[in-house]
């Protein structure tokens, strides 16, 4: 029970807002003392880890690509391309996001989408550009929550599709750990097809909070306003 | 063949250049401490390679990932001004390339694709050309480098390293946020070896109320929502959460169809997953990514969905797993 000690650093941690990684580092180390490891197997395991984790952190490897895009111009071009197309607003940009990301995961195309590869070079100046021209400019508060909700719709999008495809690691994780302990035979089909229901529970949740989205923005817009013709009148004065 | 190791070479290469390119920037406020810190990390992953296959010693490893947490954490790590293309040079290029930008945008998902979906018949001389295990992660690195070069043949910037020069300024916004998830996934193996996950077992079987279905029901999606929280991922939730409740209670003492109480169960922890600063690579590089002032903004963003949808799974284990 002592090691749950470890758990509560990590809440703490992140609570009182330490950088996480001192968190995660510290709470890991407690952890393993108590949990009777000595240093050198300690410093083996941050090795081991770090070596066999390297997967998670291949999205630096599209960087140069979005960074010359960028460079000329990709985000101006992808709001000048939305602010042609009237009837999209942000909210409708990212049902339409989410709804291809869950779908090219249900058939196992994971990694075409994702926060490096699509979200910020595409997604977000879309769904940026249609707030733009429905409301002529964009304040900080406004584009915080269009970026929150498209990292948002790649990530619910991406779990709640890709456990319909077959060969995933979550899948492969039920199926390996369930036979071996249990002595069972499920086949990754079953498990699969039982994913559905969620999938679509997930769509249409996310969906219908995407299009009341539009609204709140709409409604922040207006408070935006109201101040600034408050500070201005107050200018006046 | 190409193996992954390859690729991720490939990603120590980067981290090596966009440290160089530190190194060589007077105006920097951090100039040495950053380039110390992203050099070390392009060595790490070039030392992994020997660690991963059991030639090298992995405590050596471990101490570089102690200095690389030391040098993130004091603040040696800061990030320089760059000399960017400014808002009207952007909106001039942008109607001078128009379209023709998304292109490279596009090749790095359709070679991917293409890559993955062709893989199977990609052999030569009976070895595989894409590394089997790691098809997707090869694939995706291909398209990237795809992607560069057919940047570099339409937007034919005056300098070819223009897309190591504008990567770095994106690095350099995520910042320390880069090692978070491999950091998370340490403390994951450090916590089982550990035995935290026995420990939590326990508790969670004495928390339960004998002979109720909808109490086992309960206990078991909202332990794997919980436990993912708390360890950033569903997978280490799932072993534990299914040892204590899953099977012992909703298997053989209620019967339950084993393949719907697994997949719902799963997925009731990644709910976890969308309100957990924990699943760093999913909610918090993001915001670092889109340089977003409230670092926690994605989960905001997420709980409104996750919460309902988790109530959504245990309603449909209940409903549907047991006849």
């Amino acid at each position: 029970m002592l090691v749950l000690i470890g758990v509560l650093l990590v809440i703490v941690g992140f609570a009182i807002r330490l950088n996480p990684l001192i968190v995660v580092t510290v709470a890991g180390i407690v952890t393993a003392l108590l949990g009777g490891m000595n240093p050198a197997q300690i410093l083996d395991s941050f090795g081991t880890g770090f070596a066999s984790s390297r997967s998670v952190t291949i999205f630096v490897a599209v960087l140069p690509v979005v960074g010359i895009i960028e460079f000329f111009g990709l985000q101006e071009q992808a709001k000048t391309l939305i602010g042609r197309l009237a009837k999209l607003t942000a909210g409708r940009v990212l049902i339409g996001y989410l709804a291809v990301r869950q779908i090219t995961a249900a058939v196992g195309l994971t990694s075409i989408g994702g926060h490096a590869q699509t979200v910020r070079p595409l997604v977000f100046p879309m769904a940026e550009g249609a707030a733009l021209r429905r409301y002529g400019h964009v304040p900080e508060k406004i584009s915080e929550k269009i970026k929150g909700h498209a990292a948002g719709a790649d990530n619910v999008g991406v779990f709640f599709g890709e456990d319909v495809f077959v060969a995933v690691g979550s899948i492969l994780l039920i199926t390996t750990f369930v036979d071996t302990t249990y002595h069972l035979h499920l086949e990754p089909l079953q498990l699969a097809l039982w994913a559905i229901p969620t999938a679509i529970a997930a769509f249409l949740i996310h969906g219908f909070r995407l299009l009341r989205l539009d609204k709140q923005l709409d409604k922040e817009y207006r408070e935006f306003e109201l101040t600034a013709q408050k500070e201005t009148a107050g200018e006046a004065k | 063949m190409i193996s992954v190791e390859a690729v991720y070479w490939l990603v120590g290469l980067l981290f090596v250049a966009w440290a160089s390119l530190i190194a060589a920037d007077t105006n920097h406020p951090r100039r040495w401490g950053s380039s110390a810190f992203w050099g070390l990390l392009g060595l790490c992953f070039f030392y992994s390679t020997w660690v991963q296959a059991g030639t090298a010693p992995a405590w050596i490893l471990g101490v570089a990932v102690l200095v690389l947490v030391v040098l993130a954490s004091t603040g040696l790590l800061g990030h320089g001004k760059h000399r960017t293309s400014t808002g009207p040079e952007r909106e001039a290029y942008a109607k001078r390339f128009g379209n023709k930008l998304f292109i490279p945008a596009l090749t790095l998902p359709l070679v991917t694709v293409i890559l993955v979906l062709a893989a199977p018949v990609l052999v030569i001389g009976g070895t595989p050309l894409l590394d089997p295990k790691n098809t997707t992660l090869v694939a995706l690195a291909i398209g990237a480098v795809a992607a560069v070069v057919v940047a570099l043949l339409i937007l034919k910037p005056k300098n070819p390293a223009t897309p190591i020069f504008e990567s770095r300024r994106i690095l350099e916004s995520i910042g320390w946020a880069a090692l978070l998830p491999q950091m998370l996934t340490t403390l994951g193996i450090l916590f089982t070896k550990a035995g935290v996950g026995t420990a939590v077992g326990t508790l969670a079987s004495g928390l339960l109320p004998k002979g109720s279905l909808i109490a086992g029901v309960l206990v078991y999606c909202i332990g794997m929502f919980l436990f993912t929280v708390l360890m950033g991922n569903g997978f280490a939730a799932f072993p534990i959460m299914t040892a204590a409740i899953g099977w012992p209670v909703l298997v053989q003492t209620f019967h339950g169809d084993p393949a719907i109480i697994f997949a719902i169960g799963m997925l009731a922890g990644f709910c976890g997953t969308l309100c957990t600063p924990m699943a760093a690579n999913f909610n918090l590089v993001p915001s670092a990514l889109l340089e977003m002032k409230n670092k926690y903004g994605v989960i905001t963003a997420q709980v409104g969905t996750a919460i309902p949808l988790l109530a959504v799974n245990i309603a449909l284990m209940y409903f549907l797993a047991f006849h």
